[in-house]
């Protein structure tokens, strides 16, 4: 079931070798399988059958680029009308001037709210903020122990109070926060079932008791069809400012991120990449999307190889491919730092398609290789690694005996490096970006796409709505829509004096 | 009955939210592509999974195309899923001859191993067993200290480690424990791990060794904790949990929500591992047999 989407398109759509443009006929099989493949990736029912009738609408009719295989180009348009549809990234969290802002937490049982209250605290106090964690679960069995034991490792304050009930918690840990002088109040709630009555009216309680800054639903990435059903519910009874995904580590396609998006309306802020306090990063629609589609995760790639490259190292490398100084000392730099990207395994996972094949990794040694390279560099003199060209026969026979190599390993070593040199020169004037993207194609997606319609990001006011100015703003929203309906449908028709509508 | 008692919370929880679809107003509609539509989307929609559905679409194909809809047709569905689901023995574990019995319990994080392992122990004990439990979940804050609240609760005995402990330790301090305690149950308790990370899955290894190395036939019983409202990600997390540790049986847990829990079907197809117990709430008494007729009962509801 993990097969890739390019893959299984081919498949469907090399059976009818469509020429010129794509039209609803010969794309019919193809969209059968992004569908398919939505569904297993667990989106919403309903939000597949309705997206599907936009990817088909906006590929009928299509152009076939020459250069570009139909399938490519059907991936394509699904990955940036899937990019559309979950909106523009909005990480940002509004923090209240006059006082303490207050952050809550809310979710089913088991979606990882504990855990993500310690990451957001570290992530917090690193942008400068002074967190408060306030334990407000006092439902399941040692949970604040729990949350105890995450504000000793992170050293921030945990507010507790056993015998008491949340909503006096949470009204207690203001003032607690106040005396302490910290400026950001984060509330681990209960678990609860959007279907519990008592739980969440409990929890529509602390939030008109406390009135939090920012409510924030945690969302486990591995739900199914369910997503939309509980983030709905409690979207209408706290009226969500963001979501924050959680296990997005494993090989779970996340499916829900853009089912809850798109029903709620409300933006993914954050995602849990693993089980440690620092695995918080912000939300990347282009990184999930990519992990959905099953195309790998080319923008998770990028980051690694920018956080393991040094880059005044790279900097300093750059300039001297540039001036054509490269030497083997560079070279033998530059394979470190890939290697410091991660295993080649791992990398080669990351890379679209690829992660999907069954390549036996394990079998290519790819390490080895590397290492064996290092070995031979290692064991040249310093006038060697600046200049191999004065490597000869009796030179080589020392170099290969240092390396455990034979003497041929270390002229094609010599070979292969002036090789590189030139296309290192030529990578060394495109970013990591570019470079990335000319491998794999994609290009710029998501750059262009006209007449997709854009869902607005929901922006936190800084302030909580009262119902009536909220009743206020959906009978706006509605009219807007009704308006739009009605454009749309006179779209094409003459107007009453007989002529045509713009 | 413990049909009717999960029929009943079906029911409830879902006469909550929206009702999008009532099976009797498919009676009398002619069985077309519009129709199998529908009948996919339903089953989708409950989680079963595109791979498993369209197989069951095919058959419906096969016997009714051109037919009308009828009792008939529902009852041949149901069957379809029951036959995929029934288990000889729900809600029995295997037993070892030789005391002390001992089950294994894993799943990805926040499946609610630990409260099914509380209920589990309750039930094992209100059928006259003495529990120990084996607290190896060291890698979370307050695990241990989770469990041995319900062990309280419970009345059960427990070994646990101390944090950052090497779990197989733990179960190895256990296992003498339940031999020199003559207990007759045991119940290890593991840390939830994602299964794509194949260091704890090793470390699952280990602890499982350690068990069958211990006490001779153990585990008798591998639990695998799925929650009912995750998604098609539970096929994989059964297919590489049990490659590592050979699962017998799944814990279907948090089936009091309106997640129908589908993917057990999908996960049937591919493995033949059955349901034991469904967990249908948080109280200790909430781990019910799986009833498979009513489990496909609810998939219509």
């Amino acid at each position: 079931m993990f097969d890739d989407l390019q893959k299984r398109l081919s498949t469907a759509i090399g059976r009818f070798k469509p020429r010129g443009v794509l039209t609803e006929a010969n794309i019919k099989d193809g969209l059968q399988e992004v569908r398919n493949a939505l569904l297993e990736a667990d989106v919403n029912y309903k939000v597949v059958q309705e997206f599907m009738a936009r990817v088909s609408e906006r590929a009928v009719g299509a152009q076939l680029i020459k250069s570009v295989r139909p399938e490519q180009q059907i991936v394509k348009i699904v990955h940036d009308e899937l990019v559309d549809l979950m909106g523009e990234p909005d990480t940002s969290i509004r923090f209240d001037k006059s006082g303490p802002t207050v952050v809550m937490l809310c979710g089913l049982q088991g979606s990882g709210k504990t855990t993500t209250c310690g990451k957001l605290a570290r992530m917090l106090m690193q942008s400068g903020r002074k967190p408060f964690l306030v334990a407000a679960d006092l439902q399941r069995p040692a949970a604040i122990e729990q949350l105890k034991v995450i504000g000793q490792q992170l050293q921030v304050p945990v507010f507790s109070q056993a015998d008491s009930d949340p909503v006096k918690v949470c009204q207690g840990s203001i003032a607690e926060a106040n005396r302490q002088g910290r400026d950001t109040i984060i509330l681990d709630t209960a678990g609860r079932l959007h279907v519990d009555d008592d739980l969440m009216a409990e929890l529509r309680e602390i939030e008109k008791k406390v009135k939090p800054h920012v409510v924030l639903f945690v969302c486990d990435a591995l739900t199914g069809q369910d997503a939309v059903a509980s983030a709905t519910a409690f979207n209408k009874a706290l009226e969500l400012d963001g979501v924050i995904m959680t296990k997005l580590d494993g090989d779970a396609r996340g499916g829900a991120a853009l089912s809850v998006r798109r029903v709620t309306g409300v933006p993914i802020k954050f995602v849990g990449m693993g089980e440690k306090l620092d695995k918080l990063q912000a939300f990347d629609p282009h990184r999930v999307v990519g992990q959905m589609l099953g195309m790998g995760d080319i923008v998770g790639l990028v980051e690694a190889a920018q956080q393991a490259i040094d880059q005044e190292e790279a900097l300093r490398q750059q300039e001297k491919m540039m001036k054509g100084k490269f030497d083997l000392n560079d070279f033998r730099n530059s394979i470190g730092q890939m290697k410091k990207m991660g295993s080649i395994g791992e990398l080669i996972k990351m890379f679209p398609g690829l992660g999907q094949m069954d390549l036996d990794i394990d079998g290519l040694d790819a390490e080895g290789e590397v290492r064996r390279l290092q070995g031979i560099i290692d064991s040249m003199t310093p006038a060697e690694k600046a200049d191999p060209h004065i490597i000869d026969i009796s030179r080589r026979r020392r170099i290969a005996a240092g390396a455990g190599v034979e003497p041929a390993d270390v002229s094609s070593l010599v070979k292969q490096f002036d090789g590189m040199a030139a296309v290192f020169k030529q990578m060394a004037q495109m970013t990591m970006l570019d470079k990335i993207r000319a491998m794999t194609g994609l290009g710029k997606a998501g750059a262009f796409n006209p007449g997709a319609k854009l869902m607005a990001p929901k922006i936190g006011t800084g302030k909580r709505l009262s119902p009536k100015e909220k009743e206020k703003l959906r009978k706006l929203r509605e009219k807007e829509e009704r308006k739009k309906r009605r454009e749309e449908r006179d779209r094409g028709r003459p107007d009453d004096k007989g002529r045509p509508r713009p | 009955m413990a049909f009717k008692d999960i029929l009943e919370r079906f029911k409830k929880g879902l006469a909550k939210t929206a009702q999008l679809f009532n099976v009797r107003s498919w009676f009398g509609r002619k069985v077309d592509q519009a129709f199998l539509d529908d009948l996919e989307g339903k089953l989708i929609q409950a989680d079963v999974g595109v791979k498993a559905t369209q197989r069951i679409i095919a058959r419906v194909r096969e016997e009714f195309s051109g037919k009308e809809a009828d009792d008939d047709l529902i009852a041949f569905v149901k069957l379809e899923l029951k036959a995929l689901l029934t288990d000889a023995q729900p809600g029995t574990l295997a037993t070892a001859p030789r005391k002390p019995t001992v089950i294994l319990v894993a799943g990805v994080n926040g499946s609610g191993k630990t409260t099914s392992i509380a209920k589990l122990a309750q039930r094992l004990k209100d059928e006259g067993n003495s529990i120990l439990l084996g607290a190896c979940d060291t890698f979370r804050a307050a695990a241990a200290d989770q469990l041995a609240i319900w062990a309280q609760r419970s009345g059960s005995d427990i070994v646990r480690g101390n944090p950052g402990a090497d779990p197989a330790s733990v179960a190895y301090d256990a296992c003498d424990r339940a031999l020199a305690r003559g207990v007759d149950v045991l119940i290890v308790d593991t840390a939830g791990r994602l299964h794509t990370q194949s260091h704890l899955m090793r470390e699952l290894e280990k602890i499982r060794a350690i068990l069958q190395r211990k006490i001779a036939g153990a585990p008798h019983e591998v639990l695998l904790v799925l929650d009912a409202t995750n998604g098609q990600n539970a096929i994989r997390q059964a297919e590489v949990f049990t490659q590592s540790i050979a699962c017998t049986g799944i814990v279907l847990t948090k089936l009091d929500g309106t997640a129908k829990g589908g993917v057990v079907v999908a996960v049937r197809q591919v493995l033949n591992l059955p349901v034991k117990f469904v967990g249908v709430g948080e109280g200790l008494d909430d781990l019910q047999p799986f009833d498979a007729d009513a489990f496909v009962e609810s998939l219509f509801m």
